[in-house]
C-alpha cells in the first residue's frame, strides 16, 4: 500500500466546501466538502448514482455547480476558483486535466497527433498564435521539436511508442485509456482527474495502470484525483478516500479506515434504511472479535 | 528458369486447348439453342400463306459469337484479370505507389502551368478561349471554393451551408469598391478576403454554440440573407440588375486589357486583338490564387491551429477537456474558409465583369459542398478531381451535341445537367463512401507516416 506521504501536511491542492449540483428536481450533489492532499492520490468511489461523475464534472467546469465553492490551489501558491472558470480555462490556465468514463479520443488523428493536441496552447503561443509559425520563425520550430519529445517521453510511460503511427481508434481498449491519460498529461497537469481508468480493464492492464498512476505521482509531482469501482485499484494506489452515497460524503479517510468503516458496507451492500443500526451493531460486534486488523472489504 | 517457362508454356498450352474445348462446347449450345429460335423465322407472304425462312448466316453470327466470345473469356480476360488481382494485392504488400501517384500534384500543376499554351497551339488563340475559360477557369474557381470550405466543413467539421455568403460578400466587395473608389484588382483582392473573413467571424459569433443540423440551418440562412440584401439594397447594390461594367484586372498595372489603353497587352507586344490573352491571364491567376489556398491549407494544417480544427472535428469535448477554446477555434477555421471564398468571389467578378444575386443562390453552396464530399472531407486531392469531375462533367454536357443527333433537335443535354450530378453523386456515395480520398495524411510522426482510414475519422457534428 503507498504510504501518504503527504498526509500529514496539511496542504489541499483541491478544496471542494458545500458543493451542491441540482438537476431540476434532483440534487445530485448535496452539501459536499472535502479536500484532496497535495501529492496524494485521492479516489472518490461510491455505488452507481451516487454523483462521483457530477463532482468530476463541476471540478473540471463542465457543470457549473448550484453552490459551493472549489479552489484549486497550485505549487506556486497561486489560487483558482474553479466554479467560475470554463471547462477549457481550467485545463489552460488552473493546470487541471480529465480523463472521461467512456474514452474521448480523437480517433481519426494518430497517437502521436492526439498528444500534440494536447500541447495546443504552448504551441499557440510558441507559433505566436500561428503567425509567426507560419513565416517559419525558429521559435515554433524548437517548440514542434520540443512537443515531440514531450509525446515520446508520455509514449513510453504509456508503453505505446510502438504504435506511434497508428490511429488512436485502432489501439485496443486497455491502450486507449493509457493514451487518455497521457494526452491528459501532455497540458502539463497540476491535478489529474481521472473517471474510472481501470474500466474494462483485465488484471493485467490494471496492474499496468497502477504502475503508471504511480509513476506519475512520482516522477511529474502530479496530484491525482480518480474515481473508481475497481477495488483492487482504490485500495491499492490511493493514499486517501472519500465515499459517496446519493450525492453525500459518507466516509473519508485512509483506504484502510474507510474499508472498515460500517457505513460504507452498508452503502455497498445495499441495506435497508432502517436496518442500517443493526448492520452497524453487528459489524461492531465482528470488528471487536476479530480484533483491529479485521473486517475484509467485499 | 527453364523448367518455370517449361510450366508456363505447358500451363499456357493447357489453357488454350481448355478455351478451345469450351468455345466449342459454347458454340454447339449456342446453336442448339438458336437453331429453332434464330435459324428458322415463320412468316406470312402476300397471300397469307405461312412461310419457313430460313436464316442460316445469322445463326452462324450468333454461334461463332457465344463460340468466340467464350473462348477468348476462358483464355484472355480471365487470366488477366487474375494477374491484375494478383498485381494489385502484391502492389499493397509491397506498398510502393508508382511513380505517378508519388508525384500527382506536381505533374498535375506542371500540367495546368503548360495548359493555356498548349490551348492557343492545338486550338489557335481564338479556339483556346472555349478551353481555358469554360473549362479551366470554371473548374479552378470551384476548385478554389473548395478547398476554402474545405478547411471549414473537412477540417473543422462545421457543417456551412452558407459558404455562398463569403462568394459574394467578396464578388461584390470587388464590384462595389472598385466602381465607387477606383480601387485597383491587386488593391482590393486582399480587401475583398479581409471582409469576407469579417463577415464569417460576425456570423460566426452567435452562430458558433450551435451544432450539426441547428449550425447548418443557421449558415443556411445566413446565406440567405445575404443573397437578400443584396436584392433589396438597391441604392448600394442594384438589386437585381447587378453591377455591370466592373474594371478589369491588370497584370500588376504594368499590362492592361483595356482596349482603349495604351499600355495593352495585345498592343505592347504587337498581337492581334484578342479577348484570350485576358482570359489566359485570368487563368494563371485564378490557378495562383488557387495554389495559395491549398498551400495554406497544407501549412496550417501542421500549426497547432490546423490540428485543432481537426481535433474539433474528431471530439469537440475532448477539446475542451485540453484546454483549447473552441470558440475562437472555430471562428478562426470559420473565418480563414470565408477570406477564401472572399478571394474567390473577386476573383469572380473581375472574370465575368458583372455580378448579380443571381449567382449566389443556394444551389452555388450545395454544389461546392458536393464537391467536398464527393472528394472526400479533408483531402486537397480528392476535392479537385471532384471538382474536375462535376464542373468539367456539366460543362462538358454542353460540347456533346451528337446527342442531337440520337434524341432529336430539341434535346439539349445540359438541361439534365442537374440529373446527372445528382445520379454521379449517388453512385460515387455508395462506390465510396468516404469520398474519393477517404483516407488522412497524418501532419506528425516519428517513424513513417501510415494514411488513416477514413472508417477512423469522423465527419464531425458542430
Amino acid at each position: 500500500m503507498a504510504p501518504g506521504t503527504n498526509t500529514m501536511t496539511n496542504d489541499p491542492i483541491l478544496k471542494v466546501e458545500h458543493l451542491s449540483m441540482r438537476f431540476g428536481g434532483l440534487m445530485a450533489i448535496n452539501d459536499l466538502s472535502f479536500e484532496a492532499q497535495r501529492g496524494d492520490i485521492t479516489a472518490l468511489i461510491g455505488p452507481n448514482g451516487a454523483g462521483k461523475t457530477t463532482v468530476f464534472n463541476c471540478v473540471t467546469g463542465f457543470y457549473k455547480p448550484t453552490m459551493g465553492m472549489i479552489t484549486m490551489r497550485q505549487k506556486a501558491g497561486k489560487a483558482f476558483l474553479l466554479e467560475r472558470m470554463t471547462d477549457f480555462e481550467i485545463t489552460r490556465d488552473a493546470k487541471v486535466a480529465r480523463t472521461f468514463q467512456n474514452i474521448r479520443l480523437f480517433s481519426g488523428l494518430t497517437v502521436l497527433e492526439n498528444l500534440l493536441v494536447a500541447q495546443h496552447n504552448m504551441l499557440m503561443k510558441a507559433s505566436g498564435y500561428t503567425i509567426l509559425g507560419l513565416l517559419g520563425f525558429p521559435t515554433y520550430k524548437k517548440a514542434a521539436a520540443e512537443s515531440i519529445d514531450i509525446a515520446k517521453y508520455w509514449l513510453e510511460k504509456a508503453n505505446l511508442i510502438e504504435r506511434a503511427d497508428d490511429p488512436a481508434g485502432d489501439l485496443p481498449y486497455g491502450a486507449q485509456r493509457r493514451l487518455e491519460i497521457a494526452r491528459a498529461m501532455c497540458t502539463g497537469p497540476e491535478f489529474l482527474c481521472l473517471d474510472e481508468p481501470a474500466a474494462g480493464l483485465n488484471p493485467r492492464e490494471s496492474l499496468a495502470l497502477n504502475e503508471l498512476l504511480r509513476s506519475i505521482r512520482k516522477d511529474s509531482g502530479t496530484s491525482i484525483l480518480l474515481i473508481e469501482h475497481d477495488m483492487s485499484v482504490v485500495m491499492e494506489i490511493s493514499d486517501h478516500v472519500v465515499v459517496l452515497e446519493y450525492g453525500q460524503k459518507i466516509s473519508d479517510g485512509t483506504p484502510d479506515h474507510v474499508k472498515n468503516d460500517p457505513k460504507v458496507i452498508a452503502a455497498y451492500l445495499g441495506v435497508e434504511d432502517d436496518e442500517v443500526e443493526e448492520v452497524i451493531e453487528e459489524i461492531e460486534v465482528i470488528a471487536e472479535s476479530e480484533g483491529p486488523q479485521g473486517g475484509t472489504h467485499s | 528458369m527453364s523448367i518455370i517457362s517449361n510450366t508456363n508454356e505447358s500451363a499456357g498450352g493447357n489453357l488454350t486447348a481448355r478455351a478451345l474445348r469450351e468455345g466449342i462446347f459454347a458454340g454447339i449450345i449456342a446453336l442448339g439453342l438458336f437453331v429453332l429460335f434464330v435459324g428458322l423465322e415463320t412468316t406470312q407472304n402476300i397471300r397469307n400463306e405461312l412461310v419457313l425462312n430460313q436464316r442460316w448466316g445469322l445463326l452462324a453470327v450468333f454461334v461463332i459469337v457465344a463460340a468466340v466470345g467464350r473462348f477468348v473469356t476462358v483464355a484472355y480476360i480471365r487470366p488477366s484479370m487474375a494477374a491484375r488481382k494478383a498485381a494489385a494485392s502484391k502492389a499493397v504488400a509491397e506498398t510502393e505507389e508508382s511513380f505517378f501517384k508519388r508525384n500527382f500534384s506536381k505533374i498535375a500543376i506542371a500540367a495546368l502551368l503548360i495548359y493555356p499554351p498548349l490551348m492557343v497551339m492545338l486550338f489557335g488563340v481564338q479556339g483556346s478561349l472555349k478551353w481555358v475559360d469554360n473549362f479551366g477557369i470554371q473548374i479552378l474557381i470551384y476548385v478554389m471554393l473548395a478547398w476554402g470550405l474545405n478547411i471549414v466543413v473537412g477540417l473543422a467539421g462545421l457543417l456551412d451551408l452558407g459558404y455562398v455568403a463569403f462568394y459574394a460578400v467578396g464578388a461584390y466587395s470587388y464590384a462595389l469598391l472598385s466602381q465607387q473608389f477606383g480601387f485597383s484588382f491587386w488593391v482590393l483582392l486582399p480587401l475583398a478576403g479581409i471582409l469576407a473573413a469579417f463577415w464569417g467571424m460576425i456570423l460566426g459569433f452567435p452562430v458558433l454554440r450551435l451544432k450539426g443540423d441547428y449550425l447548418a440551418i443557421v449558415t443556411l440562412a445566413f446565406g440567405e440573407i445575404i443573397r437578400l440584401v443584396l436584392i433589396n439594397w438597391t441604392e448600394v447594390t442594384r438589386g437585381t440588375f447587378g453591377v455591370s461594367g466592373i474594371p478589369k484586372a491588370s497584370v500588376f498595372g504594368i499590362w492592361s486589357f483595356d482596349v482603349s489603353a495604351p499600355n495593352n497587352f495585345a498592343k505592347v507586344f504587337g498581337l492581334p486583338m484578342s479577348s484570350a490573352y485576358y482570359k489566359i491571364f485570368l487563368f494563371y491567376l485564378i490557378l495562383a490564387l488557387a495554389l495559395l489556398t491549398a498551400y495554406v491549407t497544407i501549412r496550417l494544417r501542421r500549426m497547432p491551429i490546423g490540428r485543432a480544427w481537426e481535433a474539433l472535428r474528431e471530439d469537440e469535448i475532448a477539446c475542451r477537456s485540453l484546454g483549447i477554446n473552441t470558440v475562437t477555434t472555430k471562428l478562426t477555421a470559420f473565418s480563414i474558409g470565408a477570406m477564401f471564398g472572399g478571394f474567390a468571389g473577386s476573383f469572380f467578378a473581375v472574370r465575368q465583369g458583372f455580378v448579380s444575386p443571381e449567382s449566389f443562390v443556394f444551389l452555388e453552396s450545395a454544389i461546392i459542398l458536393a464537391i467536398v464530399v464527393l472528394g472526400g472531407m479533408g483531402s486537397l486531392v480528392g476535392i479537385a478531381v471532384a471538382a474536375v469531375v462535376m464542373v468539367g462533367g456539366t460543362e462538358l454536357l454542353r460540347e456533346m451535341t451528337f446527342l442531337k443527333a440520337i434524341f432529336g433537335p430539341e434535346f439539349t443535354p445540359e438541361l439534365y445537367r442537374m440529373l446527372i450530378f445528382g445520379l454521379a453523386m449517388v453512385v460515387v456515395m455508395v462506390w465510396k463512401p468516404r469520398g474519393f480520398v477517404g483516407s488522412r495524411e497524418p501532419t506528425a510522426f516519428l517513424r513513417e507516416r501510415k494514411a488513416v482510414s477514413g472508417s477512423f475519422t469522423k465527419e464531425g457534428h458542430g
